[in-house]
C-alpha cells in the first residue's frame, strides 16, 4: 500500500514561508488570498503495515507536534 | 572534568567546542561518534552546533534517533550536565529534553552575526559564573532559530526561570527590535526543569577568544565547569533533590 502523510505548521504557530508565499500570490493578482501555509507531504510504500505503527512514525518522526500537524493518507 | 563533544553526520561546530573547551584549566574534551552507544567517565555532553543529517525532514529531527542519544538521554536523566549549542538545542528539543521547537527565523534569512543577550538568571549551572542583568555578546549562525512553544508551556517556563538568555540590546533593552529571529519572548536559551539541561542558538564556543571579537561565551563553559566542581553534580533547578 502507498502511504502519504502531510505535514503543515499548526495554525496557532508563526509560519514566515507561508506568509512570504501570500505576499507573492497578492502580486500575482490574487488579492483574496488567505491561510497560506507552507509544509511538506511524505509519500511511501509499505505492504501491510500496521496503522498504529505509521501514525507513530507519522508523530514522532515525519512531523513535531510542538509545531506541526500532520495527516495520514493510506491509499491501496 | 571531562567533557564528550558529540559528533553527528553534518556536525561543524565539533573541533570549535573542543579547542574552547580545552583552552579552560582541568578540562578534557574528547570527541565521540553518533554511532556510539556509552558515555561512560564522561562528566558533561555537548551536542555542538552543524547540520546533522542536513537538517532533512526537520533540524535535529533525524539525530534525535541516532545510538548516542539514547546515552545523552541517560546522563541527562543521571543529572550530568547537558549543553545543546545551535544545531545542539534543535536536537535537544526535538528529543524533548528541551520544551518548545525551533521554527524557521520570522525574516526566513540564515544570519550569522553577534548579537547581545541578557542573563536572566545566575542561579544555573550554565550561566552561574555571570551575572544577572549582564549583557553578553556572544554570535548567533542560524536559519531555523526562533523560539517557540505552545502557550502553557511557555507560561510554565518563564513561572519557572527556566529562561536563562534572552536576546536584547547593547544596554540590555529586550523587545522586538532587539529580536533577531522572531523567538517568542526573546529568548534565545532555556534549561530544562531540573536545571542540568540547557539549550542556546548562540554559539559560545565561537566567544572565547579575544581575537574573534568577545570572550563572553567563557562565561557559559565556566559555569558548567564551576557548577561541576562545586557540587560534583549538576542538578540546580528548583526540582533537584
Amino acid at each position: 500500500m502507498k502511504v502519504i502523510v502531510t505535514v503543515l505548521p499548526k495554525t496557532t504557530v508563526l509560519d514566515p514561508q507561508g506568509a512570504a508565499t501570500a505576499e507573492a500570490m497578492k502580486h500575482l493578482g490574487l488579492e483574496s488570498v488567505r491561510g497560506v501555509r507552507v509544509g511538506k507531504s511524505i509519500q511511501f510504500e509499505a505492504q501491510g503495515a500496521d496503522e498504529a505503527k505509521l501514525h507513530e512514525i507519522a508523530r514522532d518522526l515525519l512531523s513535531n507536534p510542538v509545531m506541526e500537524d500532520y495527516k495520514l493518507e493510506i491509499l491501496p | 572534568m571531562r567533557f564528550a563533544v558529540i559528533r553527528f553526520p553534518g556536525s561543524n561546530c565539533d573541533q570549535d567546542c573542543v579547542l574552547a573547551l580545552e583552552s579552560f584549566e582541568g578540562v578534557e574534551a574528547s570527541y565521540v561518534w553518533h554511532k556510539d552507544e556509552s558515555l561512560e567517565g564522561f562528566d558533561a555532553v555537548v551536542l555542538p552546533g552543524g547540520f546533522s543529517y542536513g537538517d532533512y525532514l526537520r533540524c535535529g529531527a533525524i539525530a534525535r534517533f541516532s545510538p548516542i542519544m539514547k546515552a545523552v538521554r541517560g546522563a541527562a536523566a543521571d543529572g550530568k550536565l547537558v549543553i545543546g549549542i545551535c544545531n545542539g538545542f534543535q536536537i535537544l528539543c526535538e528529543s524533548r529534553l528541551l520544551p518548545g521547537a525551533l521554527i524557521r527565523n520570522r525574516d526566513l534569512h540564515f544570519l550569522c552575526r553577534h548579537v547581545f543577550m541578557r542573563v536572566e538568571s545566575a542561579e544555573s549551572s550554565f550561566t552561574g559564573a555571570g551575572e544577572k542583568g549582564a549583557v553578553w555578546n556572544i554570535p548567533i549562525a542560524h536559519g531555523e532559530g526562533a523560539y517557540c512553544a505552545a502557550p502553557e508551556v511557555l507560561e510554565e517556563i518563564e513561572k519557572r526561570g527556566q529562561v536563562l538568555l534572552r536576546y536584547c540590546g547593547a544596554g540590555g533593552e529586550v523587545g522586538e527590535e532587539t529580536n533577531p529571529n522572531g523567538s517568542v519572548g526573546n529568548i534565545a536559551g532555556i534549561r530544562n526543569l531540573e536545571g542540568n539541561v540547557f539549550g542556546l542558538m548562540p554559539h559560545p564556543e565561537r566567544a572565547c577568544e579575544a581575537g574573534l571579537g568577545s570572550t563572553d561565551g567563557r562565561f557559559i563553559f565556566q559555569s558548567m565547569i564551576q557548577a561541576f566542581r562545586k557540587t560534583g553534580a549538576t542538578k540546580t533547578g528548583e526540582e533537584a533533590a
